[in-house]
């Protein structure tokens, strides 16, 4: 139990651990959505600290890792031309494309930054009236505020040189997905808690009514999972398939109501393409016909992109949680952090990068 | 790129017709958007998502976030500006 002293309070997550392993009686199988909460997990050990019958599988919730290659291909097709100033956050920096990825080509001489936040983007593009601006607008629903409130004040300011390349996913349709797969074997979801921040609970019900799986409201530090694992646990043994909240701290049952209506205004509900995953029916935003005018895929009107996947890659199983990293044969081999083939080798938070800083040494161990 | 992290407001401001906050994250400073949380006060703290406060945190839990957050080093890698 070497890992316990890293948990703020030992005691607390002494008492959570035991009361999960009291009321665990049969095997089961829960997915985390967010990849922030498989890097917390695999860091804290919290997998090993668990009954053995309790599975965590790890879902697709890390937006680096599942922006579809095609749209890597466009922002480095973008990113080259003359006259773009490319945004990005700083882990979509080495998310491989077709061949190569926007580090190389900054280092090719492209114009690529790395900022905090998409109102730096903004600010580049209103420093420079003389340079298109573009940021690569990823993430899941706790991002899109921000991307849509930047647009907005683009709209609002006048700042005509600002696109935004967007890839937004939801987390509903994914869980829908998910358990529409005929290989599935997720019982219960710990709902990524930032996410729900934003949106609130109310979408989950219908999802936990329909799949007859408990739905947990989640955190990411280790006791809150502890305490969303523990919740989940109780609604299983009693057959209850109901919607938990173990992060009411942060997560109000109606989420941000603010933030929810500029979503409503500058973004529109679409079909997207996950890498890995295929396309999901209506699991993306995109912007609303009012702020079209900012959308960079529009705007550069990027064609002719050919997608080339590594065939040994097997991003794809490990992002619906049907293999665990170590079973793919490249893992910590050909595929490396320093050296990656899939995106989720590349993001703090994809499952094979998680597994490779905190899993490696024992897993070797015992291969 | 997912973190959510609670911070301090420590001077609440107007920039472009929207609200501004400069907010302390456990000894790091930026500028954050608090339009989403408009009632937010000086002194009050709010979790904050690449620049935008999302949701309000009561105090206790904020410095309990931000101790765990500093122990495992990842104030460090939010706020660092160089990809690894
Ligand atoms: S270890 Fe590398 S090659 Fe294998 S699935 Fe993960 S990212 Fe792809």
């Amino acid at each position: 139990m070497k890992y316990l002293d890293e948990f703020g309070d030992p005691e607390l997550a002494r008492r959570l651990l035991d009361e999960i392993h009291a009321v665990t009686t049969r095997p089961w199988a829960m997915m985390e959505i967010c990849g922030g909460q498989t890097h917390s997990i695999l860091r804290h050990g919290i997998d090993q600290l668990l009954p053995e019958s309790i599975e965590l599988i790890h879902g697709p919730g890390c937006p680096v890792c599942v922006t579809p290659l095609e749209t890597i291909d466009k922002a480095l097709a973008i990113a080259e031309r003359p006259g773009v100033t490319f945004c990005s956050f700083g882990d979509m920096l080495r998310v491989p494309g077709s061949g190569r990825d926007l580090l190389s080509v900054k280092s090719a001489g492209a114009d690529v930054r790395v900022v905090y936040s998409p109102l730096d983007a903004l600010n580049l593009a209103r420093e420079n009236p003389d340079r298109q601006v573009v940021f690569f607008g990823i993430g899941f629903e706790t991002t899109a505020p921000a991307n849509a409130m930047t647009v907005h004040q683009a709209e609002r300011l006048g700042i005509g040189n600002f696109s935004l390349l967007v890839s937004h996913v939801l987390v509903p349709p994914a869980i829908a997905a998910i358990m529409e797969s005929p290989r599935c074997r997720v019982q219960a979801f710990l709902a990524a808690g930032h996410v729900c921040s934003v949106m609130g609970t109310s979408e989950y019900p219908p999802l936990a009514q329909r799949y007859r799986v408990p739905i947990v409201v989640t955190g990411f530090e280790p006791l809150d999972l502890l305490e969303g694992i523990r919740q989940t646990v109780v609604l299983l043994e009693a057959g209850r398939h109901e919607v938990a909240n173990a992060y009411p701290r942060a997560v109000p049952d109606a989420g941000n109501p603010a933030a929810i209506a500029m979503l409503g205004d500058v973004f529109e509900v679409t079909d997207r393409t996950w890498r890995g995953i295929g396309r999901i029916p209506r699991s993306g935003w995109r912007l609303s016909p009012r702020y079209r005018e900012f959308d960079a895929e529009e705007r550069f009107a990027v064609s002719d992109v050919r997608t080339r996947e590594p065939a040994v890659c097997r991003s794809g199983e490990v992002l619906q949680g049907l293999i665990k990293p170590h079973e793919c044969a490249a893992f910590g081999k050909q595929c490396t952090p320093r050296d990656p083939l899939g995106a989720t080798m590349v993001s703090a938070e994809g499952a094979c990068a998680a597994y490779f800083a905190y899993r490696r040494l024992d897993l070797a161990r015992r291969s | 790129m997912c973190l959510a992290v609670p911070g301090r407001v420590l001077r609440v401001t107007e920039a472009d017709g929207i609200t501004m906050a400069e907010v302390d994250f456990g000894g790091v400073r930026k500028s954050v958007c608090l339009q989403y949380v408009p009632d937010a006060a000086v002194g009050e703290y709010v979790v904050v998502h690449v620049g935008f406060a999302i949701q309000r945190l009561d105090e206790r839990s904020a410095r309990e976030t931000l101790e765990t957050f500093e122990r495992m080093g990842v104030l460090k890698e939010e706020f660092g500006e160089v990809p690894r």
